[in-house]
């Protein structure tokens, strides 16, 4: 069952011996040990496991890491650039966006991905591009607070 | 006219009788938690580097108390924030303060570092005005050292590397008021920049050398028992598992590649074989099904005389909720050397130790259990649960730690929810529009089942071959009455409570019954506002006589009278002092009513929860609370059939979602002298009174029954049939 594969995640690739149908969620966290991306579902109804595929936001919860092989896989540590944080991350601190952080990582993932698509995005744009990500807490006010102070 | 302090705890109680009164005094008396722990160093620590450890028995669980408590240590003892450290919950380490619940933590945890840092201090500058031969006057206090003339010593050279010892003893004289730098003012909780960094936080990113993953076969009912399992087969399908446990009906299985043991839960599913178990009664009308169950009747309030010619009558409902975390329950558990230790996000670590202790017979000393920070929980949710059956599967593998992690299906499923709930109330007004007569009556489950020390309320003790079954208790209790006797001065009151014993698993959810009891209250307060033609303002303020109550009203009625309505638009209001003794918050909501749906746009706050700590924590707890509520109010509801919870993921429990999410704005009112009262649950109930207010200024529909989607949708359909 097990075959060997090609993994590039955050720019760096790796070589992964495993069962090809791992969803990708479990690969980067169990295998790769990153704790970005977090497990909420698994049914790609809460985006708690957030990761751009080639650029785009989408749920690593239920896709199987052989779909993504060939794909550039960014998680939420991938986002930085060396020390200097993303604004959007910055923008989160700044703003004091987080009760729990349980979702942060959808909500970050997404709004990088919006922002890729548009820099300018209006408020619908911004929501539609988090309505994946759900956040218990309550958070969501500050973290359209936080994406609009970047997009200014 | 009995002593306040008294009255109020009384009242909270759900005990108050009129002409009752004790002398109470509480001047001498150690505030919070130092009454169970007075030792200084049990709350802190001078550490060589500088820094200052402080201990506390609460948890992290996002609502941002140890950053509460880390600006009280660190004001007391004039250290910048970053020179203080926060230990969280753990049972070698620090203080039994049972419970992070009921908005507690700052009364009790927060107060008691405040008190052991002021000692701490007094006793440094002793230290120091002896070593350097000089009045304490003469000295100075900044960044960890004391400063006299030229010369400094750091904390740990004052006490030659050894602890503060001693007790707290009052009077203490606490740093004054106009000289605070930290307290008070909107300081950032380090743990946001691990988050958005990624880094390391909760119980779900710990990772040990050679951990295994664990997963749990679960019943297709609550009481269902494990009839056949074919342990060959399922080896043969899923070599790599290294363990399959059969307990009586508890099963685990565990191995070390998380897929595999995913893939193996799933097969379990299928064929595993199960007897069925005691259907749930699904009755068609949940609420006649609930006010007939037995239990007890208990009379909570009363006084004056009660008419039994009641002008205005309504019958409010709740439905079960969930606490729907968004980061399912989760626990790491280690056998070794003949200890267990245990990594949990449980509100309450020493409760579960004893809880443990007794479901595994292992003594207590033989069990650690640290707190780790996991998923927002807002009240009692699996993490007790998932932390037992970690510890159960732990010790069939000594040496090895084990992480389980529920999946998303197991916390809808199981996790106890927050109670269903029915109201009924009538009430007589006087000529004058002021009400004369309250008569209250609910009927509500149990609002607590934590473990405390108890195997029965763990949920894998139930399945053991020596099950720890749930006892039968019928007993009206604490958490259903909370809030049920309105803050507003009423001349004839009778609160009544009924118990019953719900289908489902139930236990605490963010402001217990608090939540249904305020929503039920400030409703009716609505509709007899309308009936004694008063502005809803002016009818709560003609009841109010607590000044502070008095002033967030005032303090809304001021921010919404720059507001105006757009067309197909209205605001409610709703006010409650949480538990009736702690914060104070009056709520209003602006609503959209189209067709058979509503959107809420805005709602705002205003709260005063006694003098603030952190100014951003207060807002960011409320903020979240009333988006909580919200999202409770208008959409949610666990359904369930004969024979388990059918709501078990976010397609069938919806919750709020980006694009539902309205404007808000909160106003915090300061009371530097007054003291300090959680925050985190107060917004719950006035929410939802305000949303079903502003809901019947918008279309003229009233509805009385949770979720109000479901109802504004029932009653639309009526109108138009
Ligand atoms: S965990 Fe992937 S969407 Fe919920
Ligand atoms: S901050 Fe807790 S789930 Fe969003």
């Amino acid at each position: 069952m097990k075959t060997t594969l090609q993994l590039r995640v955050n720019g760096i690739s790796h070589s992964l011996t495993i069962d090809p149908d791992t969803p990708l969620l479990y690969v980067l966290r169990n295998q790769l040990q990153l704790n970005g991306p977090k497990y909420g579902c698994g049914l790609q109804q809460c985006g708690a496991c957030m990761v751009l595929l080639d650029g785009k936001a989408h749920p690593s919860c239920m896709i199987a890491v052989d779909v993504v092989k060939n794909q550039e896989i960014t998680t939420l540590e991938g986002i930085s650039s060396g020390n200097t944080l993303h604004p959007l991350q910055q923008a989160f601190i700044d703003e004091q966006a987080a009760q729990c952080g349980y979702c942060v990582n959808g909500m970050l993932v997404s709004a990088v991905s919006v922002l890729k698509e548009s820099p300018h995005p209006d408020e619908k744009t911004i929501r539609e591009g988090l309505e994946r990500v759900l956040c218990r807490c309550g958070t969501q006010a500050r973290f359209l607070r936080a994406i609009k102070r970047v997009i200014r | 006219m009995s002593n306040p302090t008294r009255r109020a705890f009384l009242r909270s109680m759900g005990l108050l009788t009129i002409g009752f009164s004790l002398p109470f005094s509480d001047a001498e008396d150690l505030p919070g938690s130092l009454k169970k722990t007075p030792n200084i160093n049990a709350w802190l620590e001078v550490l060589a580097s500088g820094k200052v450890r402080v201990f506390t028995g609460k948890i992290e669980l996002g609502q941002g108390i140890r950053t509460a408590i880390a600006q009280m240590a660190a004001e007391e003892l004039y250290l910048p924030m970053h020179q203080v450290e926060v230990i969280m919950a753990d049972t070698e380490r620090s203080p039994n303060e049972t419970y992070t619940a009921g908005s507690a933590s700052i009364e009790n945890s927060a107060i008691a570092v405040r008190y052991a840092a002021a000692t701490a201090r007094a006793t440094l500058l002793q230290r120091a005005a002896q070593q350097f031969e000089t009045d304490i006057e003469k000295l100075t206090l900044k960044n960890g050292f004391v400063q006299y003339r030229k010369q400094r010593k750091s904390f740990s050279e004052l006490l030659n590397g050894q602890q503060l010892s001693g007790e707290v003893k009052m009077p203490v004289s606490l740093k004054p008021k106009r000289m605070y730098e930290l307290v008070g003012k909107a300081i950032h909780r380090s743990e946001i920049e691990k988050m958005v960094k990624a880094e390391s936080w909760y119980v779900q990113d710990l990772r040990f050398p050679g951990m295994i993953h664990a997963r749990i076969s679960r019943p297709p009912s609550y009481d269902s028992r494990l009839e056949f399992l074919d342990e060959k087969a399922l080896r043969k399908q899923f070599p790599g598992l290294q363990k399959v446990v059969v307990k009586g009906s508890f099963v685990g299985i565990m191995g070390a590649d998380e897929f595999e043991v995913m893939q193996a839960q799933q097969w379990l599913k299928d064929h595993a074989r199960w007897s069925v178990g005691t259907s749930l009664p699904a009755p068609k009308d949940l609420v006649t099904y609930l006010k007939s169950l037995p239990g007890e009747t208990k009379s909570i309030t009363k006084r004056g005389t009660l008419s039994s010619n009641a002008t205005w009558k309504a019958r409010y409902i709740k439905p079960y909720l969930m606490h729907g975390s968004i980061g399912p329950s989760c626990a790491v558990a280690w056998y070794q050397d003949g200890k267990l230790q245990i990594w949990t996000h449980s509100q309450g670590v020493y409760p579960l130790r004893e809880a443990l202790h007794k479901m595994l017979d292992l003594p207590l000393e033989l069990i650690h259990v640290q707190g780790v920070a996991g998923s927002g929980c807002y009240g009692h949710n699996g993490a007790d649960d998932v932390a037992a059956e970690a510890a159960l599967l732990a010790m069939t593998v000594p040496g090895i730690p084990v992480r389980l992690q529920w999946s998303r299906e197991e916390e809808h499923a199981w996790e106890p929810y927050g109670s269903a709930m029915v109201f009924e109330v009538e009430a007589r007004l006087d000529t004058q529009g002021r009400i004369q007569e309250w008569n209250y009556e609910l009927w509500s489950d149990t609002h607590s089942t934590r473990p405390g020390g108890n195997p029965e309320n763990l949920l894998p003790a139930r399945y053991l071959e020596k099950p720890f079954l749930p006892k039968q208790n019928l007993e009206v209790n604490g958490g259903m009455v909370r809030n049920s006797e309105p803050y507003y001065a009423l001349p004839n009151l009778a609160v009544t409570a009924h118990r019953f014993s719900g289908p489902l698993r139930v236990s605490a959810l963010r402001s217990l019954g608090g939540y249904g009891n305020v929503f039920a209250i400030e409703c009716f307060m609505d509709e007899l506002a309308e009936k004694a033609r008063k502005d809803p303002f002016e009818f709560r303020l003609m009841h109010l006589e607590d000044t502070r109550a008095i002033a967030v009203v005032e303090k809304l009625r001021e921010i919404l009278s720059k507001e105006k309505n757009a067309p197909g638009e209205g605001v409610g209001i709703g006010f409650a002092r949480y538990k009736n003794t702690a914060a104070y918050c009056a709520v209003a909501a602006r609503v959209r009513v189209i067709q058979r749906s509503m959107q809420v746009i805005k709602l705002w706050a205003v709260i005063d929860a006694g003098e603030i700590i952190n100014r951003d924590g207060i807002i960011n707890q409320t903020e979240g609370g009333m988006i909580q509520s919200a999202s409770w109010t208008i959409k949610e509801q666990v359904k369930f059939d004969t024979r388990q919870p059918i709501t078990r993921d976010w397609y069938s429990y919806p919750i709020f979602r980006m694009s539902e999410i309205p404007e808000v704005a909160v106003h915090v009112i300061d009371q530097p002298n007054e003291k300090p009262l959680g925050a985190g649950e107060a917004v719950q109930g006035p929410t939802a009174a305000a949303l079903a207010n502003a809901y019947y200024q918008a279309s003229g529909g009233r509805l009385r029954e949770l979720p109000l989607l479901l109802s504004s949708y029932r009653e639309q359909s009526q109108k138009e049939n």
